[in-house]
């Protein structure tokens, strides 16, 4: 009672689809207030500051885009995007526009769950001090402050950059980052471009920390996106 | 089968309807004939086309009409509509010519047009008023015109004899012949007389001597008697035909034929129309025929000319043109005039003076002796009248080159026969003189030879005969010497030169035998209409020096340039309309033809074996070669041969269509079988399973209600996949399939399609066997991962639950290879190739797709210039494996290693 429920605002046009997304959320105990057009969408977050935005990329009145970048200028309410498959292009831009993670239509409600969760402890977490140590699942631990790296009990040696790849991960653990944004943090905003540095250094990562790095556990490849730390929730 | 053979064919038969149709809808031509001016022809057809215009309501319209001034005459042009004339202007003088396409499009039912034999101002459509008065007809516009006799093509000759005047403008006897109505405008010679003294007949200045002669009393009986007998000769004809085609008997037997001897004399074209006349009262088909012999090879440029004149004239008469090769024009002659049944043979007299029949017997002699039953007609060459241009004269100059060289080796004879022989030997140094003409005559020709002959006897006498050093003979004998030497080295030049002219000629029709060869195989084999037109310039371009355009109809039936060489089809309307008109015609026009004559090209029909294909147009240029009646018939069979390979690459073009068609019929048939059953399926599951659960009756039991809601989850999540699949094979199938390649492991998308399969992958066990050592490959990891998802799909699909998984990856030579190997059933070789079908399923109904994912793989492989197949794998199940390129060092390269990067980094 002390705190209250999450409000989260779903912003989609399909009456069914909203029905599905809110009694999910409402059975989860959040509270859910709906928008169906962009307009409605921007009025409703300013009136009502919602915790968490779950916004779908195709709306009547302009994309989502539209309504991620005019949500950005003021606030940093966490932005879950859904999209149809074949559109990653779109994605992409959502992501790098300031959007946090995203869904895939058709999706379950379990998935939208967990990735609502992440992005809610996410924005709560920026807002405290960062933890010192951070274990990732229950193999890798990372030692932020004495910048150690331990796979399963051993002592892992990074270089710099795969080093400052892994906390850029770890940052924004169990949510997608895409391709440019990795690059702008490790390498800085000029080497942008440089795709393949990315790629050849995340392989490198996969194969010192993953026990199959054909079959990663935790630095999970999303296809024509970016890469994904997945952390246990 | 047999009873099926005589059945008309539907096609045929409605060809020769619409035939018949455009007979019927072809204008009426009616001639105003008349046997010299001032007849009044003219007044004549004005008033039977008032009569026209006011009794049975026609619209009659004057095309145009010359009435000289003569007010009587231009009295009957009131009321009457005048179509605008054109005015042309030639070399400064403004001339007025009916306006052709006014009065097509115009369309009266009756247009007036007189002169009929008029001959167009140069840069008109056609060279003749016919031609005109002949598209005027086909367009369906009835015509009056008006014609003099001496004017008749066939009567041109006779007339000039009679008159002594020539008459330049001609009409084919069988615009004539094939009128629908000759009205004779008739005048006693007397009242002829008396106007022309009245001044009532139009005289033009320029011409005032040769009217003189022309009105003479009897020039004008004769004319007269000459117009009314051709008349009645055509009457006649009518009636013979109305007999015939009623049945009523069967007067003369056809296949008769009178058979011309055409020769390049300028006579000859009197002696073909004397032959045509000759036919034509026999009413006996007429053959022109010239036999090419050895002696034609020396034929002068002016004389092939003449000949392909003398020729074409033939076909004007409505008569057939052939040219025979043979050793012996006059048994040849016979020989063909025998093959096709011929009764009569006409030959010129000889022109060749009497005393060379002495070594040669004549062609006439020859003609008359072998032709046994057949008649044969000699008919004077010469004719007063027929005034032949003079043929500039030719301009041989004796090559300096062969000159010298004539010189040269007479020189080097002399001194080889001086030194070797010395003077007493005079046999010997004869021949080797006679060595000198025959070199000469081998290698420089008939001229040079003859100079060599002469100076060979000169250089004889200084050298060799005493008194030596002088042009002097001290004995008799020696003229004989002289007299055979001369007289062997004109032999010889004459034998050396007749066997080049032959190894010419048989290079010559080697050389069209080659071309004609290569076009048809080069042409008939070429795969593409494009391949094809471009064969067909480049062999026109080598034989004709022509440069090449050829015109096809598009979608829309219109002309298009299809092909064009640069510099041709440029001022594409000009060109293109006379193209139009070839192709509604089919009839050649431009230069060298009677139509169009001002044109920048020649333009041929294409035909095919259904009807016109194309217009080809061939554009002259300096080399251009299409002057004799040779270059002409190799040009027709070029034409027919790329008219054909047109039509069937054309045709193939249309099977490939209707094949497409029909396949793509039968896909959307099974696709929509397929989406019907795949997709009704789980639809049908779910609305029954989500009904029972809200039903109030249903099952209560919780795990009866679990079971429920997990078969419709699973069941919409199927639905998901095939839907999904559905728009993938629609983009690839629609080309929307963009493919955005980027560097990269493969591993990052094994592992990525292994964690999207996690849930369905649970209970397996999947190795996975990638290199750490794989260069990065480029491709589309969207893409790539759908593939893997579609194989790993398959494989959960079509193998036992529980059963291990394998995927490997590794390069092979130019190839990144990634293999996915199952322990199922395997695919048959029968299924190898046919499970990467559109809509094939090796396994029926095993919860499977719409048979589109390893369609879908395929596609996306072949995107990326990769492979994809499927193998028995060793130990049992199936190897499902496709390829991605290397490319080379580019998309391979070494990246910075972290090494270097970790000293930078710190």
């Amino acid at each position: 009672m002390t705190e209250p429920t999450p409000l989260v605002l779903v912003v989609e046009d399909e009456p069914q689809m909203r029905k599905f997304v809110r009694i999910a959320l409402e059975s989860h105990d959040y509270r859910v207030i709906e928008a169906g057009t962009a307009l409605e969408a921007v009025k409703q977050a300013v009136s009502y500051t919602p915790d968490a935005v779950v916004l779908d990329l195709g709306l009547p009145d302009g994309d989502g885009m539209d309504v991620t970048r005019r949500l950005r200028e003021w606030s940093t309410v966490p932005i879950l995007v859904i999209s149809a498959r074949g559109q990653e292009d779109s994605k992409v831009k959502a992501l790098d526009g300031g959007a946090d993670d995203y869904l895939t239509k058709p999706f379950g409600a379990a998935e939208l769950m967990a990735r609502l969760r992440v992005a809610l402890r996410h924005a709560a977490a920026s807002r405290e001090a960062p933890t010192a140590i951070v274990q990732v699942g229950d193999e890798v631990v990372i030692d932020l402050v004495k910048r150690l790296v331990h796979v399963r009990g051993e002592e892992v040696h990074l270089t710099p950059i795969e080093y400052k790849l892994l906390t850029a991960l770890v940052k924004h653990a169990g949510m997608v980052m895409t391709h440019r944004q990795l690059l702008e943090q490790v390498w800085g905003p000029g080497h942008a471009h440089q795709m393949q540095y990315l790629r050849v250094y995340m392989t490198q990562l996969r194969h010192k920390l993953e026990a199959n790095p054909a079959r990663p556990k935790f630095l999970v490849t999303e296809p024509g996106i970016g890469y994904r730390l997945k952390a246990d929730v | 089968m047999s009873g099926t053979e005589r059945r008309p064919d539907p096609d045929e038969l409605l060809a020769r309807v619409r035939e018949e149709e455009q007979i019927s809808a072809r204008g009426k031509l009616t001639i105003f004939f008349g046997f010299a001016p001032g007849v009044g022809k003219t007044y004549t057809m004005l008033e039977a086309a008032r009569g026209e215009a006011e009794d049975q309501k026609r619209d009659v319209v004057v095309g145009i009409v010359e009435t000289h001034g003569r007010y009587d005459t231009g009295s009957l042009l009131i009321g009457l509509e005048l179509l605008p004339r054109r005015p042309v202007e030639h070399r400064g003088i403004q001339l007025e010519e009916l306006d052709l396409d006014a009065a097509l499009k115009r369309r009266p039912h009756l247009l007036l047009v007189d002169e009929l034999a008029h001959t167009n101002a140069p840069g008109s459509r056609h060279l003749k008023r016919w031609q005109d008065v002949d598209e005027l007809l086909g367009a369906g516009i009835d015509v009056f015109t008006t014609l003099n006799v001496q004017h008749l093509e066939t009567l041109n000759d006779v007339v000039a004899q009679i008159t002594g005047v020539v008459v330049r403008e001609t009409v084919p006897d069988a615009v004539f012949d094939t009128s629908s109505e000759v009205r004779v405008v008739d005048l006693p010679v007397d009242e002829l007389l008396e106007r022309l003294r009245e001044g009532k007949v139009y005289v033009p200045q320029q011409a005032a001597r040769a009217v003189d002669n022309f009105f003479r009393a009897g020039n004008l009986i004769a004319l007269r008697e000459l117009a009314l007998r051709r008349t009645a000769e055509r009457v006649d004809a009518q009636m013979r035909g109305y007999k015939a085609a009623h049945g009523i008997e069967e007067s003369w037997h056809t296949g008769e034929r009178v058979l011309v001897c055409v020769s390049p004399s300028p006579h000859s074209a009197r002696l073909v129309r004397a032959a045509r006349r000759m036919a034509t009262s026999l009413h006996a088909e007429l053959v022109g025929v010239y036999v090419e012999t050895q002696a034609s090879l020396r034929l002068s440029v002016e004389d092939r000319e003449r000949l392909a004149q003398n020729m074409r004239l033939v076909e004007s008469l409505g008569g057939e043109s052939v040219v025979l090769r043979a050793e012996d024009a006059a048994v040849e002659t016979v020989r063909y005039a025998r093959k096709r049944n011929a009764t009569k043979i006409v030959v010129g007299k000889p022109t060749r003076p009497r005393w060379r029949e002495l070594f040669r017997s004549s062609f006439l002699d020859d003609i008359v002796r072998k032709s046994m039953e057949i008649d044969v007609y000699v008919i004077s060459g010469q004719s007063g009248a027929e005034v032949t241009p003079p043929s500039p004269p030719r301009q041989k100059p004796l090559a300096l080159a062969g000159g010298g060289a004539a010189v040269a080796v007479i020189a080097l004879s002399t001194a080889v026969a001086w030194y070797g022989f010395g003077q007493e030997q005079l046999a010997d140094v004869v021949m080797v003189y006679l060595l000198g003409v025959v070199i000469v005559s081998m290698r420089n020709g008939y001229v040079p030879s003859l100079l060599a002959a002469v100076l060979g006897v000169v250089a004889f006498d200084f050298f060799f005969i005493p008194p030596y050093y002088s042009f002097a003979v001290s004995d008799l004998r020696h003229i004989v010497t002289f007299a055979v030497m001369f007289l062997v080295a004109v032999v010889i030049s004459n034998l050396t030169k007749r066997i080049r002219d032959q190894a010419d000629s048989a290079r010559g029709s080697e050389r069209r035998a080659a071309s004609l060869y290569a076009v048809s195989r080069e042409v008939g084999l070429a795969p593409s209409r494009d391949l094809l037109l471009a064969a067909a310039d480049r062999h026109l371009r080598e034989v004709f020096g022509v440069r090449v355009a050829v015109l096809l109809p598009g979608s829309d039936g219109m002309l298009e340039g299809a092909f064009a060489e640069p510099g041709t089809l440029d001022e594409a309307d000009k060109d293109k309309g006379v193209a139009e008109w070839v192709w509604l015609h089919q009839r050649s026009a431009g230069i060298g033809t009677d139509t169009l004559p001002s044109a920048r090209a020649l333009f041929v029909p294409l035909k095919g074996a259904r009807g016109r294909v194309g217009v080809l147009a061939l554009y002259p240029s300096a080399e251009t070669r299409l002057g004799d009646a040779d270059d002409r018939q190799l040009l027709d069979t070029f034409a027919g041969l790329i008219g054909s390979a047109v039509e069937r690459t054309q045709l193939a073009e249309e099977a490939r269509r209707a094949h497409l068609r029909a396949e793509t019929e039968q896909l959307r048939n099974s696709l929509l079988s397929s989406v019907s059953h795949d997709l009704r399926t789980p639809l049908a599951v779910v609305t029954g399973a989500t009904s029972a659960l809200l039903d109030e009756h249903g099952p209560k039991d919780e795990h009866a209600r679990r079971e429920l809601l997990q078969t419709a989850h699973e069941e919409a999540l199927r639905l998901n996949r095939l839907v999904r699949n559905l728009l993938d094979m629609t983009r690839l199938e629609a080309g929307a399939l963009k493919v955005h390649e980027e560097l990269q492991p493969i591993e990052e998308v094994v592992g990525a399609a292994l964690d999207r399969m996690e849930d369905r992958l649970r209970g397996r066990e999947v190795e996975t066997r990638i290199p750490a050592d794989l260069p990065l490959v480029a491709f589309d990891s969207a893409l790539i991962e759908q593939v893997l998802i579609n194989l790993l799909e398959n494989a959960t699909k079509y193998t036992p639950a529980g059963s291990p998984l394998e995927v490997v990856a590794r390069t092979q030579e130019a190839f990144l290879e990634v293999e996915v190997n199952d322990r199922g059933p395997g695919v048959g070789p029968r299924d190898a190739e046919r499970v990467f079908d559109k809509f094939y399923r090796a396994h029926e109904g095993e919860g499977g797709g719409v048979g589109l994912g390893l369609t879908i793989c395929r596609g996306i492989v072949a995107a990326h210039g990769g492979r994809i197949w499927v193998e028995e794998r060793t130990g049992g199940g199936a190897s499902f494996r496709f390829t991605l390129p290397l490319e080379g060092k580019a998309s391979n390269r070494v990246l910075p290693a972290p090494e270097e990067q970790e000293s930078e980094a710190r």
